[in-house]
């Protein structure tokens, strides 16, 4: 009988983990994927899926077998077993939740440094070398742990103000004020972001990002677009009345097109 | 006291009002004053119901055209309000807690009688405060959380009895945490060990810790919060140099640990029900005792996984998420422990082990979205969207509600002396479970596609996934039909439940139903296994108690 009953459980268990990486990989139910950390977050996306569907599937056909399989029959009396616990079970499932939730822990940690998100956050808005140290607050920077050195040069500043209800962007080079955001596909942006009056929140669905944007405080958003489009810009947090209609779009230009853009909008020459 | 100098010798309670009109009174019968919680939690369930309603209503079309945006932000920051503090965390804390914990400790009322009955009638006029102040000005339109600057910079007169009522309630919720914390440690009967308590007593002693500990704090930024509306003071204020960030940790202080004060006596709640309906011993009983513990101290150095976009440091957000994680682990345990409760059982299916079972499965759901809202690159995509919310309504509304329904049908029997009807407790569970997961289990796919949450106009795309979500809420309204019906049934035609209808070896059910005054007419029995089923004494224990 134990030998039966090792069988089965272990035949569930590879069956749930079949279904759980088949669920993960055959339902897709993320936007596209359009900037430098959207397909390491897509990645984390499918572990926690996969996981969670084994663990789901799993409880669900356990609870609803023991309550098929041990429902009390027409005319039965008396009570169930007496079992008041089991040390080694009790063990076992505490110690593979804690073992699952550290794995988890370690290895959204290490997205979350492929995302950037452990760099020091470092933005240089030219001219702006106050001798007071800026306090800036850190969004999820994007860019690979050997760029960060050249970030500086190489990352596109550009200054977002939000306020009820509308996100104005400005392009220090160039003194550009724009109400749509364009960026140039696969270069670093690095987004300084303030808000006049309520707490705002800058979300593209698309770059698996968000970040809040805060008035007395700036924050620092950097991401590196990777696929040409026009994406939402979502306000994510309640800022009164006209909060839902709070939207604008970021507009993923080549290289050439968004430097054409750039010239006609200038009002310096550059 | 005052009584002593009357001529009779009447404990208090015996001064009291008796027949119906002893629920609309100060009364100080712990039993009395839990239904009137239950009642009256009840009563602003269905309003927050409602309100939920117009929310999903509004949202069956992508254009903000059913109510105007302001009241619109006014509905959503009731609904919220409310369903916490005016329906859950009195219902599982108060009215269970009252009713049950001086049962199982052995007692015949709550350690303090009148300061348990300020702490209920604390309760209804900051409710009608709460909702009367839509029509003076409007009520509160920052949302449940409350944010500076918004809520410094949305109309004053609203807010402050906002965060009046809040403040009473939260008074409430800290007379009670108190009473309870008494009663459990100092009332108990003779010969009766913390061991040996229900588990109900252990969970509520958690959560009464839980309040104790972290209300006061937002009791205390609430104050600092008014002070910046009606004095403008800058402690919140940005532009008085004040800091926005500050707020939400100390409202996070108290407010996720609230989470845990609606889930954890719930937790308790469903460890008393399992166990008398499959006829079988609360599965690893220690076991359980420590996870409560480990989720009171791990629920109180988690909150800051509430603000990682608040522009939060790194070292913070990766704290923050290890410690969230680890709350799956004492969590996990104690789902094990009720399957394994279940595993071997002679199960009653009847409403409240459909319930019960029904809160298991979506707890899991919400539980498992936990996991992975902690991580912080997880959470920066999803935060503030329509995932959370479906991720919260499985826990709250999946996990407590499925809870109080449940344990309406398991000790109705207790209250009224009369059975409720399973057929129709079993339809309404079904319409329910099927409502509910309608409704939010598409808006996971909602806010990992790009839905903010609070929206009252969203992107035409989403259209048809909020319409399904509303067709779950309008089976979830209609649900409490059945339910209603049931109860008025029961209570004017229904069957007589004898003192003990579930074979039950908890104190509760050692005595008359409804009980009397004092509890037990004689001594209160001592019950040192109250989940011995399935052994051949406590057989005989319960041939003795037919």
């Amino acid at each position: 009988m134990p030998k039966l009953s090792a069988i089965l459980t272990l035949t569930t268990s590879l069956i749930l983990g079949i279904a759980g990486v088949w669920v993960a990989y055959n339902v897709n139910m993320l936007p596209v994927s359009a900037s430098m950390n959207a397909p390491v977050y897509d990645e984390l996306y499918r572990v926690l899926f996969i996981i969670g569907v084994i663990l789901f599937i799993g409880m669900t056909a356990l609870v609803i077998y023991s309550l098929i399989q041990f429902r009390r029959r027409p005319g039965e009396t008396g009570d169930g077993i007496d079992l008041e616990g089991n040390i080694s079970l009790e063990i076992f499932w505490t110690a593979v939740p804690a073992i699952v939730v550290l794995f988890v822990g370690l290895y959204s940690y290490d997205i979350y440094d492929r995302m950037g998100g452990m760099q020091p956050l470092m933005h240089d808005h030219s001219g702006q070398m106050d001798n007071q140290a800026e306090r800036v607050w850190g969004g999820i920077g994007s860019g690979p742990i050997e760029s960060s050195s050249k970030k500086n040069s190489s990352s596109l500043p550009i200054e977002l103000t939000a306020m009820q209800f509308a996100f104005i962007f400005h392009y220090p080079k160039g003194d550009i004020i724009s109400g749509e955001l364009h960026v140039p596909v696969g270069r670093e942006v690095s987004l300084k972001m303030e808000s006049k009056d309520v707490i705002h929140a800058f979300w593209v669905p698309q770059f698996r990002l968000k970040q809040d944007v805060i008035p007395g405080q700036p924050t620092i958003l950097n991401f590196t677009p990777t696929k040409a489009g026009n994406f939402p810009i979502v306000c994510a947090e309640l800022c009164g009345p006209y909060h839902g209609g709070m939207r604008s779009n970021v507009i993923v230009d080549k290289q050439e097109d968004f430097d054409t853009w750039l010239k006609e909008n200038s009002k310096e020459s550059i | 006291m005052t009584i002593s100098l009357k001529p009779n010798n009447s404990s208090p309670e015996k001064l009291q009002p008796t027949g119906w009109l002893k629920y609309l009174s100060f009364s100080l019968d712990h039993k009395v004053i839990g239904l009137q919680y239950l009642v009256c939690g009840f009563l602003f369930y269905l309003i927050g119901g409602s309100l939920a309603g117009a929310i999903r209503v509004e949202l069956i079309s992508p254009l903000s055209d059913f109510m105007p945006r302001e009241v619109y932000n006014q509905v959503l920051t009731l609904h919220g309000t409310i369903m916490i503090f005016l329906w859950i965390v009195p219902v599982v804390n108060g009215a269970f807690g009252n009713y049950l914990i001086p049962f199982y400790v052995g007692a015949r009322d709550m350690a303090f009688p009148r300061l348990n009955a300020v702490a209920f009638w604390l309760i209804p006029p900051s409710g009608l405060m709460l909702i009367t102040s839509y029509f003076i000005n409007g009520a509160a339109q920052s949302g449940w959380t409350a944010y500076p600057p918004l809520s410094i910079t949305t109309p004053a007169a609203g807010q402050i009895i906002w965060i009046l009522s809040v403040l009473l309630l939260g008074g409430s919720s800290i007379f009670g945490g108190i009473n309870f914390i008494a009663t459990i440690l100092k009332l108990r009967r003779p010969d009766l060990k913390l061991m040996q308590l229900p588990m109900y007593c252990w969970a509520m002693l958690g959560t009464s810790i839980l309040v104790v500990l972290s209300t006061p704090v937002l009791a205390g930024t609430l104050i600092l919060l008014s002070f910046d509306i009606v004095a403008h003071t800058g402690f919140f204020n940005p532009s008085l140099g004040g800091n926005v960030i500050v707020y939400q940790h100390l409202f996070w202080f108290y407010s996720h640990p609230a989470v845990y004060i609606m889930v954890l006596p719930a937790f308790g709640l469903v460890s008393e029900i399992l166990p008398i309906h499959s006829r079988k011993p609360l599965f690893g009983y220690t076991t359980m005792v420590f996870s409560i513990m480990g989720i009171v101290v791990l629920g109180l150095i988690v909150w800051a996984h509430h603000m990682f976009t608040s522009g939060t440091p790194p070292w913070m957000r990766l704290f923050f998420t290890i410690a969230t994680a680890f709350i799956a682990v004492p969590t996990g345990i104690k789902f094990f422990n009720w399957v394994a409760t279940l595993w071997g059982g002679k199960i009653s299916l009847n409403a409240a082990m459909l319930f019960s079972c029904g809160f298991i499965i979506n707890f899991v759901l919400g539980g498992i979205t936990g996991v992975a809202l902690a991580q912080v690159p997880f959470d920066v995509h999803v935060h503030d969207t329509y995932f959370v919310v479906a991720h919260f309504h499985y826990i709250v509304y999946g996990g407590s509600v499925f809870v109080i329904f449940s344990s309406i049908y398991h000790w109705f029997p207790k209250f009224t002396g009369k059975m409720l009807n399973e057929n129709l407790g079993r339809f309404h569970f079904i319409i329910t479970f099927i409502g509910f997961n309608l409704c939010f289990a598409p808006q996971h796919w909602l806010g990992l596609n790009g839905m903010p949450r609070r929206v009252a106009e969203y992107d035409p795309q989403f259209q048809l996934i909020n319409q399904i979500s509303s067709v779950g809420a309008l089976l979830m309204a209609l649900s409490t039909l059945p339910f209603l019906w049931n109860i008025l049934q029961s209570i004017l035609y229904g069957e007589e439940a004898g003192d003990n209808p579930w074979n039950a070896l908890t104190p509760e059910w050692l005595t008359s139903s409804p009980p009397p005054v004092e509890n037990w007419d004689g001594e209160a029995p001592l019950v040192l296994e109250p989940y011995g089923y399935g052994k051949k004494d406590s057989n005989e224990t319960q041939e003795a108690i037919r």
